[in-house]
């Protein structure tokens, strides 16, 4: 039996290099993908937690969670076509429209 | 040390390895499959956990279906190397310092609680997917037939941002 809290931390360090590559990275589709990482992290404590409790209801909010990233990739990568179609870059620091 | 616990380590081994290797990665190809070694690293875990279901969908919706978009949409616009300016170099090291303030905070957190984890109710019988469904079915039908809206409007959302202007 592994303890909760060794999954907990796993789950704390893989959300914060999700952090680190949104902060660090500047291709928007990596930045797009480190978002899905921190998701990801918060799914594993979700599951780790209902686990622990003994209850399902953890693991249906990470369906749910599923289902919204989904979603959420469909749409950001439309965005995202959109701005290479427009920018003819993927480089966030060459989006800088509103910048003055 | 007991046999799952070694199982653990080497799957948290792998989902911070394929961590790591999104970031240090310069190709986006290369950080979408490292990004899919964490997520199949990571359903391992779910299986670990007595989660089937959850594991199932991981590997299929997300293994599968967002990270098969990604590369889709990667290869669609012909990603190249990423360019890093002195800029984005200095951004890392406040970003590091901002990540170990916040794993820090995490783990103090975890230590404090760590009783109280421990010492919720092991009911052992975690009915898997017959629970979900009924779960699903019953307490969150309402939530479960809204994302299917959402899922309706994303689509739709999608399809009205990548099409091509009429001139």
């Amino acid at each position: 039996m592994v303890p909760t809290n060794y999954y907990v931390i796993l789950s704390a360090i893989l959300f914060g290099l999700g952090v680190f590559a949104f902060i660090f990275k500047r291709n928007i589709i990596t930045i797009f993908m480190s978002i899905e990482l921190m998701l990801n992290a918060v799914n594993l404590a979700f599951v780790a937690f209902s686990q622990a409790l003994g209850k399902v209801d953890g693991q249906v909010f990470v369906l749910f969670v599923i289902v919204v990233a989904a979603a959420e990739a469909a749409v950001g990568l439309g965005i995202i076509i959109l701005i290479a179609r427009n920018r003819q870059t993927l480089n966030v620091e060459r989006v800088d429209l509103l910048k003055l | 040390m007991t046999a799952p616990l070694v199982v653990f380590f080497v799957l948290a081994a792998l989902a911070v390895i394929g961590a790591v290797s999104l970031i240090l990665q310069k190709h986006p190809i290369h950080s979408a499959l490292s990004l899919i070694v964490v997520m199949v690293a990571l359903a391992g875990l779910y299986l670990l956990l007595g989660a089937e279901f959850v594991a199932a969908v991981q590997i299929i919706v997300y293994g599968g279906a967002i990270m098969v978009l990604f590369v889709f949409v990667i290869m669609l616009l012909n990603a190249g190397v990423e360019e890093h300016t002195n800029l984005s170099k200095m951004a890392g090291a406040p970003g590091l310092l901002l990540v170990v303030a916040l794993a820090g905070f995490v783990a103090a957190t975890i230590a404090k609680s760590a009783e109280s984890v421990h010492a919720a109710p092991q009911t052992g019988e975690l009915a898997s997917t017959l629970g979900i469904s009924n779960m699903i079915f019953k307490d969150f039908v309402y939530p479960f037939e809204l994302t299917s809206f959402l899922i309706l409007v994303a689509v739709l959302g999608a399809t009205v941002l990548a099409q091509r202007e009429k001139s």
